[in-house]
């Protein structure tokens, strides 16, 4: 963790101040450029959006602007709902509740500006696909039904495919590759889709330190291009030196703005306090009424 | 073969040649619908729900009973195969809905939820079935056919039937088979993509159920799951590409149903279904074993190759620690034998193996000296052990009385990139690098001389 980020807690006008467990306004994101308000130039804004599972609830009444063209990291302790965040955005699983754009328009009408980078754990990677077959489905969106996979799309997955530093491996079965080689797969996938805004889910999750500084340049190429790039992240060392801006999440946004600003120690206890907090009874208490026969 | 009193000569040529008519209907029908089941079947399995054909083929019993019973009422030919597998399409589906609402709408568990649809639309076949048998005229017996399989009841419209239900299916995994890998693949990331997936899986859980209806009379319904699942299990020995397994699937899907379909023509009384099950099935033993991408033979090849490289790389390094000071030095089997940990045998196997392949030569009694071949190989050897060895020491603090043993195992699958990698961590302290105490002397810090 960086010092800066506690020197500068003390004083209340730094941050922005951050509702406590009581209070479900959250903040405004701060100041951003000219225009930002509207959502047209917002990469992703999620209003009042609470997501449930079997009527237990894991995420409630997030409220959030994500600025454009930054990284910014989605961090929380386990069961926090980061993931199931992303997923709501892309309407992977059901909304209880809310509304999402990016870029101003739904989900469902932007899909292709949206790249996807899921977790490494949820495919079978004993698939009969090389790795430039899988690079190749990042182009499946703009391709047409029945549209085989041309020329001009293996030769952008290659291309993506050598930005993340495996343009050897192409034919690579990927079964054959590394764990970290395997999360660059994906992550170049997401770059053949050539979006605007894209959703990672842990791609630093148990990589090699090598495959960790190839995702981050990358991530500040992408940053340097104008992308916006939304990264559930764990390591809370690493925050500060990767990210600029950060959501700290916990079933509701804790705190979400520059990384300077929000990534304070007080921050993070209500981010990660041990306690349960009400939220958690409450989604229990709602699950146990659907409980079984 | 038991039947082999049988098998004459004139009609096994016949066959093949395909001179009989009926020969040629039985192998249209059966190629086309095995073909096919090998090319659905590969998504099937990668989509992991073979399962759930299981239940498709058993739950098509009691629409063809129940087809029967209707047909027979309303006048019609009751055993008509159109009329029947109507019926078993629509139980067929039936069941497929089942499972999917309970799955959905209740907490009951997916495998549980195949387990009831199975047996409950079976056991309820079997009644009808009994139905049948009893009010129905001798016609009914035919129905049996449908359970175990039977080709020589097949006429040709019932071979295009099949056929034309067939390349439905083969159509549609051909033109959707960029969507069906990324679906079976990676099912959320198609969602993302806006990829319809439960349309997708309603359409594979269709070509399923097509492909059953027509496979019931080749191979009836017990034996259909068969068909779906292990030609795809065999092709996945011989390629890791998703195309080259579907093509080899339904070769394999193809070769079983010709041939069990030739046999059981050959084999009076022989269940066609039993045998074109059990030809896959063979199919399937020889891939397992034989296969180039997982076979066990292929494997242990492999293992054998390494274990072979293993001891080759020793003895080189053996070898060159014993005359690293002069590499024109000579030396005995009995310097070698004390260097190292040897099997008396082994050693004898080396000392060949490194005359054969001129690595060392004879220089006069008893003595031996590199070549310079063997000088260069048995020096880059030591090189990437003594890389390994300073690698353990200084990144991953390993005892330095370890490192030995522990280079001994990872020396030998090193490849030029780790290499690079290794030398690149490395020449940053090579300087100020303490000689491990190994049990081998280390004169320099890194030799020179031989680029990997």
């Amino acid at each position: 963790m960086q010092t800066s980020a506690r020197d500068r807690h003390d004083s209340p006008t730094n941050g922005p101040a951050t509702g406590g467990l009581e209070s479900s306004v959250q903040p405004r994101p701060p100041a951003r450029t000219a225009g930002a308000e509207h959502p047209a130039d917002c990469p992703l804004s999620i209003h009042d959006m609470t997501v449930a599972y079997q009527r237990r609830p894991v995420l409630w009444d997030v409220e959030y602007d994500a600025p454009a063209g930054k990284l910014i990291a989605l961090v929380g302790p386990n069961g926090a709902g980061k993931s199931t965040l992303i997923k709501a955005v892309m309407d992977l699983v059901p909304k209880a509740s809310g509304r999402v754009t990016v870029f101003g328009e739904p989900y469902r009408r932007q899909r292709r500006l949206v790249g996807y980078v899921p977790q490494r754990e949820s495919v079978d990677w004993d698939f009969p696909v090389s790795a430039l077959d899988v690079v190749a489905m990042g182009r499946y969106g703009r391709l047409g039904w029945l549209r085989p996979v041309g020329r001009a799309d293996l030769e952008a997955a290659r291309e993506a495919l050598d930005r993340v530093g495996l343009k050897d491996f192409a034919s690579r079965q990927i079964r054959q590759l590394s764990g970290g080689q395997q999360q660059r797969v994906f992550l170049a996938r997401a770059l053949a889709q050539d979006a605007q805004l894209y959703l990672m889910d842990e791609p630093f999750a148990s990589v090699d330190a090598a495959t960790e500084r190839a995702i981050i340049d990358v991530l500040r190429a992408m940053r340097a291009a104008g992308k916006t790039v939304i990264v559930v992240h764990h390591d809370l060392e690493t925050v500060p030196e990767y990210f600029e801006y950060v959501v700290l999440l916990n079933m509701r946004v804790v705190a979400h703005g520059p990384v300077r600003d929000v990534f304070t120690p007080e921050n993070l206890r209500k981010t990660y306090g041990g306690r349960l907090t009400l939220l958690e009874e409450a989604a229990h208490k709602l699950a146990k009424r659907d409980a079984p026969v | 073969m038991i039947a082999a009193a049988r098998l004459d000569w004139p009609s096994l040529i016949s066959l093949l040649a395909l001179r009989d008519y009926n020969t040629r209907v039985v192998v249209l029908g059966v190629g086309a619908f095995a073909l096919a089941s090998g090319v659905v079947g590969t998504f099937l399995m990668l989509r992991k729900r073979a399962l759930l054909a299981d239940v498709i083929s058993h739950a098509t019993l009691p629409g063809i009973a129940l087809a029967f019973l209707v047909g027979s009422a309303l006048g019609m030919a009751g055993k008509s195969l159109p009329v029947l597998l109507a019926g078993a399409t629509i139980t067929g589906v039936l069941a497929v809905l089942f499972v999917l609402a309970v799955v959905h709408t209740t907490r009951v568990k997916e495998d549980a939820a195949l387990g009831i649809a199975l047996s409950v639309f079976f056991g309820g076949g079997i009644a009808l079935s009994s139905l049948v048998q009893q009010s129905a005229t001798a016609s009914a017996a035919g129905l049996d056919a449908f359970i175990y399989g039977k080709t020589a009841a097949m006429i040709v419209s019932d071979a295009w039937l099949i056929a034309g239900g067939a390349a439905i299916v083969i159509a549609l995994c051909i033109g959707f088979f960029k969507e069906l890998r990324l679906l079976c693949f990676d099912p959320a990331y198609a969602a993302a993509q806006g990829r319809p997936i439960v349309a997708f899986d309603l359409m594979l859980m269709g070509a399923v159920v097509l492909i059953t209806v027509i496979g019931l009379q080749a191979v009836g319904l017990i034996l259909v799951i068969a068909l779906l699942v292990v030609p795809p299990a065999a092709a996945r020995f011989w390629s890791d590409d998703l195309r080259r397994v579907v093509l080899i699937s339904a070769g394999v899907g193809l070769i079983s149903g010709v041939v069990g379909a030739g046999l059981s023509a050959l084999i009076p009384k022989a269940p066609s279904g039993a045998l074109i099950v059990l030809v896959s099935g063979a199919l399937f033993i020889f891939s397992l074993v034989f296969g180039a991408k997982r076979g066990s033979v292929w494997r242990w090849l492999e293992a054998r190759q390494l274990g072979r490289r293993v001891a080759e790389q020793h003895f080189l390094r053996s070898c060159y620690e014993l005359v690293e000071d002069d590499p024109n030095r000579s030396f005995s089997e009995g310097a070698l034998a004390a260097n190292r940990v040897w099997n008396a045998e082994e050693l004898a196997r080396m000392m060949q193996v490194g005359l054969a392949s001129r690595w060392i030569e004879p220089a006069g009694s008893s003595q031996f000296r590199l070549t310079q071949a063997g000088l260069e190989s048995a020096r880059r050897v030591t090189r990437n052990h003594r890389l390994w060895e300073m690698y353990l020491i200084t990144h991953a603090d390993i005892a330095p009385s370890h490192v030995d043993r522990d280079a001994d195992l990872v020396e030998h699958v090193l490849d030029a990139e780790m290499i690079t990698k290794l030398e690149a961590l490395l020449a940053a302290d090579a300087a100020a690098l303490v000689t491990p105490p190994s049990p081998h002397r280390l004169p320099s810090v890194l030799p020179t001389g031989a680029a990997p």
